[in-house]
């Protein structure tokens, strides 16, 4: 051993050693590693080293100070050499195995294959000894995944180690179950874990808890008769049990929020127990009471209240004792505060909490840690959702921020900067988030900004312009990486152009755009997506002004299928737009000369391998020999708007059947009749929907129908809902259920247990939109008040004053500009809503106004009406068309209901099963009859069995629907607003451009 | 829930790795190539948050801490706290290290997280089980490690241990 070594050892830089107290211990430490001695690194190896040999060591090192890759891999290889020939070798003692084993296990984390070593780690959790046995368990968690072939050699071990004696197999045993359990072996191991809830040492109840969890996200149905243990649980003894329950119930809830809307009062006042400090000692950290379990908790509760006014109002005291009492000097501190600010983001909204919330996140804001100026741009990301208003205090803040060096922080930024866009400071935000895109080269980052700068100038642009040269430049710079849908809307765009009502203004569009393509396509390499859409915005519209010549148009058009010979697309949408230009000019009566540069191109293309280059090239060869009046009907001039009326039935050829039929032609058989053809006749059908039943069926077939089900009586339903318990849900699997406690009831359970499944499944959606109706009341706000937009203003221009008699000298001039052009602008924060009347129009538009493909399709062969999807999905066609046709006064029943106007205001779809739910609701809702135990033990207040559900149920179900108010008004309000803000901003929006549409 | 924990040196050799979803080995040196690649662009004095969507797919943070010339990575989804997980790695994980190690050999070195391979792992086992952290108290961390050593020896019936590791047995 000689100094090289202490090259891979820490060195403190002075850096380092400035930093916090807390790790202090660390670098004290490392400072004296400068001290040792060659002698002492031997004494180590021998003795502290874990009772490896010296070989481990020797390999240790040297794979440390291999200066390449190809050394590295030098020495691994050989070692794996050696490791095979001792590994196999007969009667290795237990130590030198367990050596080999940790050696194999450091080959493979360095990127070797390891796998002859495996079956020697399954044979070592085999042995008696319990440090040979953990580390045989350490190997195949980190060696195996759930379905190899070697699990099937450890689940029997794994059963009789759960049964052990010693804790320690146990818990190892239970590590190994986390991580190499699948589906199919759950039920082996099922049982004894569910024992080993009630196991005397906590850490067991830990980990078994855990391990029911893992099964959970494995394979919910596995577990879900054993929800209620983990209700259970939160009322074990031990805090750290407790604490690790948090982690199943989190995930239960984030899937089914109403299910557990009784457990809000004891999740409150564990919280509260937990920040009065009366846990013990131990579960201090840097001075803050159990600060791990306060941010779960937090985070339960944010799900809890997520516009559930009851259930926010009982939250209140509790998160805002925590908002005073948390300690923002320690980081621990800050990440519980970030916490509330979360929940409070998240729940019902509280003016009073909402301050302190706003106060938290301008102490982040201004700290000097990036990572709680990290922590607090994300904070006003959710907070202004709420209340709008509050990022104008911190606007130079975000700019600093946004002008900071740190990428995470920049990026924060923005995702911040595309929450708070209004139609006033689009501009700037799309302008900064493209020369960002600009300045990156992660292409993951780089397409996501891509997309959403096209989502802001889709929503939010001033003008049609503007609207094109913002898509050049997110097409030139990251054109590859946009969705090709982003593409057509554009086509489509510039195809409808302003609507019906102002054709001059229209032109003009289409002419600036023609103007801006010929010049860009001057530069050297562009991206295909934007090159097909160049292409089609010459074809229809290159010489539709008359300023450039058809000459012109198709020299530039021949010039980009030479240049991009290598892109079919390309060079496909090339070629349409040429056949476009020679129909035009041939329909005006212009005499056609073909550019020679176009001529030896269509030769080329007629020879083409690729058939549909080929089928373009001898269409256009066949248009330009049409005359002008057939041109005209295949090709009119700026009609991709247009309806195409497609004649299904081909009844102009009426006629001409006849005459051949009195000539003696045989008369048409239908397919469907037709013998020794059907199976190709309906595999070309299905598109059709004309599939007989007969042929080959290409659908999954249906899952087994449950037996259990079959024997319910229809009456019998009704009855079964009224069982109000979510408690006991029994499996459907049949396995051994003998030694489960809990399955020891009849049959009914099980019939149950069905009915439920299917109506968690439909409640489970409403988690999927948090927060839309609690931002109600604000956005009333901002809705209908000329006097809001001048409160907010003098507030924030009296913010900025401050601000600025404190930070006058750093500000720079242009930051403020750029914080004026940002926030300045009357906070005009209305999103344009998706209900316009425009919304029965797209379905019909998009058929015609996609890429000529499309078109010259149509027109080739008629009968297929129905184009693609993904050429024309601009939106959810469904959920437009549907939304009209639907019963208001359904939704407004929904919206009366308690929970369910989010779901029935966004997904119409599912109006039917709403108007069903609530009686369901208020029966699932169980309650622990908590508030009377409010101050009392959280144990009475939980192992209370719900015992009380009938009564309780009702009960909430009144009060949560007597607080919704039983006002007419409200309600429409609400409606109006649910439906604003039920527009998610990822979903298209049919009125994109309404106030430019004027 | 936590989907990774990995310790590098500043070269980007991996000195552990534990993955809480299965992946093919192959995946692993892929995905701490891109740890890496990312990590060792990051300037000093930068907050010690990275959004990991490229690397790891939708819904993925990632938490580093760069320690002399080791990175700790914590990768997990949005179901944890940045700062908490930060706390974790800065002040959890290096007392528990320090402590455990620190006990044996009065120091830690990059060295030692490779030799204490299976007692680092048993570590982080009693921190983060099944991908959530369930312990967090470096105390109890340590109790439970210590307990864990002292029946593995007692039960070991070949002695492994040699005189000097008894002292740490009795702190």
């Amino acid at each position: 051993m000689d100094a090289k070594s202490y090259a891979i050892c820490f060195k403190p830089s002075s850096s380092a050693l400035k930093r916090s107290n807390t790790t202090r211990n660390w670098y004290r430490v490392a400072k004296l590693e400068q001290l040792k001695t060659i002698g002492r690194e031997l004494t180590k190896g021998s003795q502290g080293g874990f009772y490896q040999s010296k070989e481990f060591l020797d390999l240790v090192k040297s794979i440390g100070e291999a200066r390449s890759k190809a050394e590295e891999d030098r020495i691994v290889l050989s070692e794996i050499e050696t490791l095979k020939r001792r590994i196999s070798e007969p009667d290795i003692p237990k130590r030198k195995m367990k050596e080999y084993i940790i050696r194999l296990v450091y080959v493979e984390m360095l990127g070797h294959d390891a796998s002859f070593g495996y079956i020697h780690a399954v044979k070592m959790i085999h042995d008696d000894s319990l440090l040979v046995k953990r580390t045989g368990y350490l190997a195949v968690t980190l060696f195996l995944n759930e379905d190899h072939d070697l699990i099937i050699l450890i689940v029997n071990t794994i059963q009789k180690d759960l049964k052990s004696d010693n804790y320690l197999v146990v818990c190892a045993a239970l590590n190994a179950v986390c991580k190499l359990i699948n589906e199919e072996t759950i039920p082996a191991v099922l049982p004894q874990i569910v024992e080993l809830l009630a196991h005397p040492k906590e850490a067991v109840r830990k980990k078994a808890i855990m391990a029911l969890h893992r099964f959970y996200q494995k394979s919910p149905s596995s577990v879900s008769h054993l929800v209620s243990n983990f209700r259970k649980r939160l009322c074990d003894n031990d805090p750290g049990v407790m604490g690790a329950t948090l982690c199943p119930l989190f995930d239960l809830i984030t899937n089914d929020v109403n299910s557990y809307k009784d457990l809000v009062i004891s999740f409150v006042s564990i919280l509260k127990q937990v920040a009065e400090r009366r846990l013990p000692k131990a579960y201090d950290y840097h001075q803050m009471p159990a600060p791990f379990i306060q941010i779960k908790l937090l985070k339960i509760l944010a799900l809890l209240g997520s516009s559930d006014k009851q259930a926010s109002e009982n939250m209140y005291t509790v998160v805002g004792d925590i908002f005073r009492k948390c300690d923002s000097s320690s980081n621990i501190g800050n990440a519980v505060l970030y916490e509330c600010i979360c929940c409070v983001s998240s729940i019902y909204p509280n003016p009073k909490l909402l301050e302190s919330a706003a106060d938290a996140i301008s102490r982040f804001l201004k700290s000097d840690s990036h990572n709680l100026k990290y922590m607090g741009i994300d904070a006003l990301g959710r907070l202004i959702k709420i209340s709008p208003e509050i990022a104008e205090q911190h606007q130079l803040a975000v700019i600093d921020c946004l002008e900071d060096p740190d990428d995470t922080l920049k990026r924060k930024t923005f995702e911040l900067l595309y929450k708070m866009t209004k139609s006033t400071n689009v501009e700037v935000i799309v302008d900064r988030m493209i020369d960002y895109m600009n300045s990156i080269n992660d292409n993951h980052y780089k397409t996501e900004i891509a997309s959403r700068c096209v989502e802001l100038a889709e929503q939010f642009a001033p003008s049609n312009q503007w609207f094109i040269q913002t898509m050049n430049k997110v097409f030139e710079h990251a054109g590859d990486l946009v969705n090709i849908k982003v593409a057509h809307n554009l086509m489509r765009l510039i195809a409808e152009g302003f609507g019906e009502d102002d054709d001059t203004a229209d032109s003009q569009l289409r002419s600036s755009a023609v103007e801006s393509y010929l010049h860009i396509l001057g530069e050297p390499k562009l991206p295909s997506v934007f090159l097909q859409v160049i292409c089609w915005v010459l074809g229809e519209y290159g010489t539709a002004d008359g300023k450039y010549s058809a000459s012109y148009i198709t020299g530039k058009l021949c010039d980009v299928a030479e240049a991009y010979s290598n892109d079919e697309t390309v060079k496909a949408y090339a070629v349409t737009a040429l056949m476009k230009i020679y129909a035009f000019e041939i329909a005006a009566g212009r005499k056609v000369d073909m550019l020679p540069e176009c001529h030896s191109l269509m030769e080329e293309f007629l020879a083409s391998h690729s058939t549909d280059l080929q089928q373009r090239a001898y269409e256009l060869q066949a248009v330009i020999g049409l005359d002008a009046h057939a041109v005209e009907s295949i090709l009119p001039s700026d009609a991709s708007c247009e309806d195409i009326e497609v004649d299904k039935a081909l009844s102009f050829l009426n006629d001409y059947i006849q005459e051949a039929i009195e000539k003696g032609a045989q008369p048409y058989i239908p397919e469907s009749e037709r013998t020794g053809m059907l199976n190709i006749s309906n595999f070309r059908n299905q598109d059709h929907h004309e599939a007989s039943s007969h042929g080959l069926r290409f659908e999954a077939y249906e899952l087994p129908k449950q037996t259990v089900q079959a024997r319910i009586p229809p009456a019998s339903l009704a009855s079964t809902e009224l069982v109000p318990v979510p408690e006991p849900m029994y499996p459907r699997e049949s396995y051994q259920t003998t030694t489960v406690p809990s399955v020891s009831s009849d049959a009914a359970s099980t019939e149950l247990k069905l009915r439920l499944d299917g109506v968690q499944k439909r409640w489970g959606r409403q988690t999927h939109f948090p927060s839309t109706s609690t931002s109600n009341s604000t956005s009333l706000k901002t809705v209908n008040g000329i006097t809001q937009v001048d409160g907010s203003n003098t507030a924030n221009s009296r913010t900025r004053e401050t601000y600025d008699s404190r930070k006058q000298v750093e500000i720079s001039p242009e930051k403020q500009k750029l914080a004026a052009s940002l926030f300045g602008g009357p906070s005009k924060t209305e999103k344009k809503s998706a209900t316009g009347h425009k919304s029965s129009k797209p379905s019909s538009h998009m058929v015609k106004s996609h890429a000529p493909k499309s078109s010259m399709e149509v027109a080739s062969e008629k009968t297929s009406v129905q184009q693609p999807p993904d050429l024309l999905d601009f939106g959810e066609p469904t959920v437009k068309s549907t939304a009209p046709s639907l019963d208001p006064f359904k939704d407004l029943e929904g919206l009366l209901e308690p929970t369910t106007q989010v779901s029935s205001a966004v997904n119409h779809s599912s109006t039917a099963a709403v108007t069903k739910s609530p009686d369901i609701m208020g029966l699932y809702t169980e309650t622990t009859a908590g508030a009377h135990h409010k101050d009392s033990d959280i144990l009475s207040g939980l192992s209370n069995p719900p015992m009380t559900n009938m009564v309780g149920g009702t009960t909430t179900m009144q009060v949560a629907q007597s607080s919704k108010g039983p006002n007419l008004k409200d309600s429409l309000e609400k409606d109006a607003l649910v439906r604003q803000m039920g527009v998610t901003p990822s979903s298209q929006n049919p009125n994109l451009f309404k106030d430019i549409l004027g | 829930m936590i989907k990774a924990v990995m310790v590098m040196n500043t070269q980007g050799k991996s000195r552990l790795a534990k993955f809480y979803e299965y992946l093919s080995v192959e995946k692993q040196q892929e995905l701490i190539r891109g740890v890496f690649s990312v990590l060792c662009s990051r300037a000093e004095n930068v907050s010690n948050f990275i959004d990991a969507e490229s690397i790891f797919g939708q819904d993925s943070r990632l938490v580093y801490k760069h320690f002399a010339t080791l990175y700790f990575v914590f990768v997990f989804d949005s179901s944890e706290n940045e700062l908490a997980v930060l706390d974790l790695i800065q002040d959890v994980l290096p007392s528990v290290f320090v402590e455990t190690l620190d006990k044996c050999f009065q120091n830690v070195c990059e060295l030692d997280i490779v030799f204490n391979y299976s007692k680092i792992h048993t570590i982080l086992d009693e921190m983060v089980f099944g991908g959530q952290v369930v312990e967090t108290s470096s105390s109890e961390i340590m109790k439970a490690v210590e307990e864990i050593s002292k029946l593995e020896a007692a039960s070991n019936a070949i002695s492994l241990i040699p005189k000097s590791a008894s002292g740490w047995r009795s702190r």
